[in-house]
Parts: structure tokens; sequence; C-alpha cells
């Protein structure tokens, strides 16, 4: 995992960039900038999970947007009953978003390849149905929070830049766990059960077991990333979990590099980058977003991560 | 029991619309292992055609043909423009793709139809209610439905079983680089398939158009559906597909309909009238999840794959 000099000349411009925002933000009294980036670090957070599972485990997972939705409404719901502690609010979503990512790995695990993809699918609908029923909590129409998570005085998520700041914290710690983990014994297993699933079995690892830890960490760090999103927002519905959005994560792991460790963070810029340019043109940019996806799975492969990593480096030409 | 006759056919007639879709993605996958997620845009294009087209001729049925025609070769365009590099790639690089198509082909709803939905308008043979027994009565535009897709599966299974070109397809299915290597013309084959798959994904929009409103995103949730149908069935499996997709048709209408009132006798009525729409909306993912704990390759596995 050792990076090549241009890349982590990118990388380390990139996070300079994202930590000096705030300030540079409130020099050119650019407020929009700093909320399209919260989202873009907080998405980056969610895509960063789903590479877990699909960049470095292999395991195509349609239905990520499902613990999006979870975290967010674990945060709604407690706040629509009145409670509005971060202390109790955060480890609710951590935890439900947990069980039900154990749930849905053990019955979708079961099974492989595009069995795999249908059925993560079909539970996140599943999920998304039940939340749109809830009609004690806003049904389809969604549920507006009136007070982001309190955490007595520790750090007012109201203040933007303080929220911004915490977002950006959690996502630089979420790829540090990342790498942390994919070059542990963990991780090995984990991709070595992506290359040759039977062979790692035979030599004696039981990697059901792996892969499913593997899937409840992504699904727990991408509850975290939903209770993120719903204290933005302030509001959640359950088109936060619609499964289009499960299809933006895959794209922006795609776009960014699979199995790259900060290739969701590229591909979340750029694709948020991209439809924010393309809407400035077209109030119908989708026409042009859908055949460009299409483009860049034919003839662009390995994404962003893979186009620095070609950047000839001095020492190569010699 | 009149209401669960009524609730039965229902379902049946939803099951085999399911079926439709269901058969494309199957055959599709079977034969050129493609997992192609726009196959709900197709649906969703026959339906939209149908609408257009009906109103241009004026009469449903003349709308309908066209509307079929139209979704056949617009499959048959998409293949060869698109689809046909998607062939031999990862799955994961088929769902991006398709993805991507699908929301060019909501954008480009938008933009020709606009974004409010449109009705269908039956003429008024079809538009009454047929007595099926002595004081038994059924719409007659949902018996035409079970009777027209009754007749295709009867005809898709024939093709399939019995002609020179289904027994290419199902050649095609076990190995396909021999049925090349005896001189067949595969990507012929490859696109005579696909436009099948389109023209059966339109006839299932076409038809549901006079009874939901046409509207943009309708094919996904219904593509979801045609998933579940397949994961339960085999993937691959025709026979699989019909008989899962009226499962799942009946399971779901009749849950829909009776769920309610069972949950009423267990539970008080303000936790049965909570509880009921989550739960029967749960039911056929259910019902995949057990099929899956219980056979992880569905109910009608192909052999050898």
């Amino acid at each position: 995992m050792t990076a090549s000099a241009p890349r982590r000349t990118v990388v380390v411009a990139l996070i300079a960039g994202l930590v000096l925002l705030p300030p540079l933000t409130a020099l050119t009294g650019d407020a929009f900038a700093l909320t399209l980036f919260t989202r873009i670090v907080i998405l980056a957070l969610a895509a960063t999970s789903l590479n877990l599972i699909l960049g470095y485990g292999g395991m195509v997972s349609f239905g990520h947007a499902a613990y999006l939705g979870i975290g967010g409404y674990a945060i709604g719901i407690l706040a629509h009953e009145g409670i509005d502690s971060g202390f109790v609010q955060w480890p609710v979503a951590i935890v439900a978003s947990a069980l039900v990512a154990l749930v849905i790995g053990l019955l979708c695990l079961r099974t492989r390849g595009v069995y795999f993809i249908m059925i993560t699918l079909a539970f996140a609908q599943m999920i998304y149905y039940v939340l749109a029923g809830l009609d004690r909590y806003g049904g389809d129409d969604g549920l507006t929070i009136y007070q982001r998570s309190q955490f007595a005085g520790l750090i007012d998520l109201g203040a933007r830049n303080q929220f911004y700041y915490l977002c950006l914290g959690l996502l630089l710690l979420a790829i540090w766990l990342t790498s942390h983990l994919m070059s542990s014994r963990f991780g090995m297993v984990v991709r070595g059960s992506r290359s040759n699933d039977r062979r790692m079995r035979a030599i004696g690892f039981p990697t059901f077991r792996y892969r499913l830890a593997c899937f409840v960490i992504a699904g727990t760090m991408c509850g975290l990333a939903g209770a993120l999103l719903a204290n933005h927002t302030d509001f959640v519905s359950p088109a936060m979990m619609h499964w289009t959005r499960s299809g933006d994560l895959i794209v922006m792991v795609v776009f960014g590099g699979m199995g790259s460790l900060f290739g969701p963070l590229f591909g979340a810029i750029a694709l948020l980058a991209l439809e924010e340019a393309l809407s400035r043109v077209t109030e119908y940019w989708q026409i042009i977003l859908g055949p460009l996806l299409l483009l860049v799975v034919l003839y662009a492969r390995g994404g962003i991560d893979g186009l620095l990593e070609r950047i000839p480096t001095r020492s190569h030409r010699d | 029991m009149l209401l669960l006759l009524e609730q039965c056919l229902n379902g049946l007639q939803f099951g085999l619309l399911l079926f439709l879709l269901a058969a494309g993605l199957t055959l599709v996958f079977g034969i050129m292992d493609l997992v192609n997620l726009a196959h709900g845009s197709l649906y969703m294009m026959g339906a939209y055609f149908a609408a257009s087209f009906s109103a241009l001729t004026g009469s449903f049925v003349a709308g309908a043909v066209l509307a079929l025609g139209a979704t056949l070769l617009l499959g048959i365009a998409l293949e060869v423009v698109a689809l046909r590099k998607l062939y031999g790639r990862d799955h994961l690089d088929q769902v991006l793709g398709t993805f991507g198509l699908i929301l060019f082909f909501n954008e480009l709803v938008r933009l020709v139809w606009g974004p409010a939905g449109l009705s269908v308008a039956l003429p008024d043979w079809l538009n009454r209610p047929v007595e099926l027994l002595p004081g038994v009565f059924y719409p007659a535009y949902r018996l035409a439905i079970i009777t027209v897709a009754l007749v295709v599966a009867a005809a898709l299974y024939l093709t399939v079983m019995r002609t020179r070109l289904g027994m290419l397809i199902r050649a095609g299915a076990s190995n396909r680089e021999m049925v090349g290597a005896l001189g067949i013309d595969i990507r012929l084959l490859y696109t005579l398939v696909f436009g099948l798959g389109a023209a059966l994904a339109g006839l299932a929009g076409l038809m549901e158009a006079p009874i939901l409103t046409v509207q943009i995103g309708m094919g996904e949730n219904i593509l979801i559906l045609a998933f579940v149908v397949i994961v339960i069935g085999g993937i691959g499996s025709i026979r699989g597909a019909f008989l899962s997709a009226i499962f799942v048709g009946l399971v779901d209408t009749v849950g829909r309909a009776f769920l309610p009132d069972l949950l009423r006798l267990v539970l008080s009525p303000a936790a049965a009238s909570t509880a009921a729409p989550a739960l029967s909306s749960m039911l056929i993912y259910l019902l995949m999840a057990t099929v899956l704990v219980v056979r992880p390759e569905g109910l009608f596995p192909v052999g050898g794959r």
C-alpha cells in the first residue's frame, strides 16, 4: 500500500485543502462551498465504508444506502421523541446499523455474484418501504429534526465550522482505520477471500466469519455517516436511502478507484462536483451523467486513483 | 370468499406481469451473463410508448401493437449501441453501466414527456366488468391481461423448448463458445434474445399502463420485485421464473389484502393498523430470505452453473 510520489502529493494537497477550507470560505464569505464540502465529506465517509466490502472484499453490495437511512432515522426518531442528547442518539444509530448489517450479512453472504447484488438491493428496498410506512414518523414525507444532536457543550453541531471539522475528523479516522484493518491479518483474509475464497477455506480460514465481520464494520461506519447526514440536513426521509443513493455510493467508489484508501474521497468529490457543474449547464443534467457513467465503465478502468498511479515519476524515467 | 377469489385473480395478474419482466431478465442473464438494471427502463418506455401511440392513433389496441414494436426496436438499438460492449465484463461494470442507462432514460422521459404522470384510456369493450360466475364480476381488462400473459408464457415456453431458435438459446446458455464454434452467428443470436427480452418488458409495461399512472421511475420498483422473483426461482430458469413470479404475485397481493384483518385477530386495532402496511410490504422479502436460508441457489436452480 505504498503511495506513488504524485499520488502522495495529490493526497497531501487535498487534505491540506480540506483542513484549510473553513478559514478560506470565511475569507471569501462563500457559505455554500462549506455546506457542499460538508456533504461531500459525509458521503465520502459512506463511500469509504462501502469500499471496505466492495473494494477490498469484492462484495458488491447494492444496498449500502440502507445504513445511511438506519443511522439517520435513529437520530430523527429519537429527536422526534424528545431525546436530543448525542450521547444517546449516536450509540443507538451505531448499534442499530450494526445489528441490521449483521442480519442482512448473515443472509446475503450465503450467496455470491449476481445473487448477492440482487439480494442486497432487495433488502435495502425492504428497509426503505418499512421506514416509508412509519406514519408516526412522517411516512414518505420524512421528518424534520428541529435540534441537532446535543453534546453537553463539548461540541456544537449547529456551528458550521465545528460540524465540518467533526465530519472531516471522522472521515480521516475511518480512512486510518481502513488502512490499519486492511493491512492486518484480518484484512489479508478478507482480501484473500476476494481473490480465491475456496483456497482460503482450504488452508483453514473460516472466511464467512471474516467477511461477515467486514460487512458489519462497513454497515456500522455507514450508519455513522447517516447520523452525520441527518444532522447536516436537519431532515430525514426515505429518499436518503433510495436505491439510486446506493448506486451513487458505488459510483463514488469505482470513480475514485476500488480498494484504494483515498479513492472514495476522490470519487465523492468528483461525482458531486460533476453533478454541481452539469446541473448548471442544463436542468436535465442526468441525461449527460448517465452515458458518462457508461463511458467511464467502458474506457477508464481503475478510476482516479489508478490515473494518479500511472503518472510516471521522475525516478522511473531515469 | 368472493373477495379472496378476486384478490387471487389480481395476484395472478400481477404475478404474470412479473413473469414477463423476469423472463427477459433471466434469459439475458442466462445466455449473455449480463445483469441489466435498465430492463425496468424498457418496461417504462413500453408504457410511455403505449400512452403516446394510443393517443396518436385513437385506439388502445393499435397503440399497444405500435408500442410493442417500438420497444423491440429500442431494445435492439440499445444492445447494438451500448450493452454489447458489456458482455464478458465484470458484473460490477455491468451494474454501473446499466445504472447510467437508467439515469439516462429517466431524464429522457422527463425531457420528452414532462414530469407529470400520464394516463391511458381503455376502449369501452375492455373497460367493463365481466360476469365470471353468476353474481361474480371481474374487470374485463384484467382478465385480458391474464389471457395475453398466459398465451405469451406458453408461446415463450414452446419457442425455447421446441424450435430451432429455442435450441440455440438453450445451447448458448450452457456453452456459448461451442455454439459459436459450430458456426452460429452468436452476435445475431444475442441481439435477438435481447430484443425478445426488451419486447417482453415492453409488453408488461404497456399492459400495466391503463391500470397504473404512467410515470418516471415506474420500472424500478417492479424491477427489484423481478429480481426477487429470479432469486427465488433460480437464475436462468424460465420455469422457475414462471412459478415463483405467480407465487410472489399471489403472496404480495393477497397478503396486502388480508394481513390487516389477520393482525387484528392477534393485536390491538391500533397496533395492527400501524404494523400492517410495514409488514405486508416486507412479506415477499421475508419469503425470499426464507428461500435463501433453505435453498441459496433458488428453488429451481439451473444445473452446471
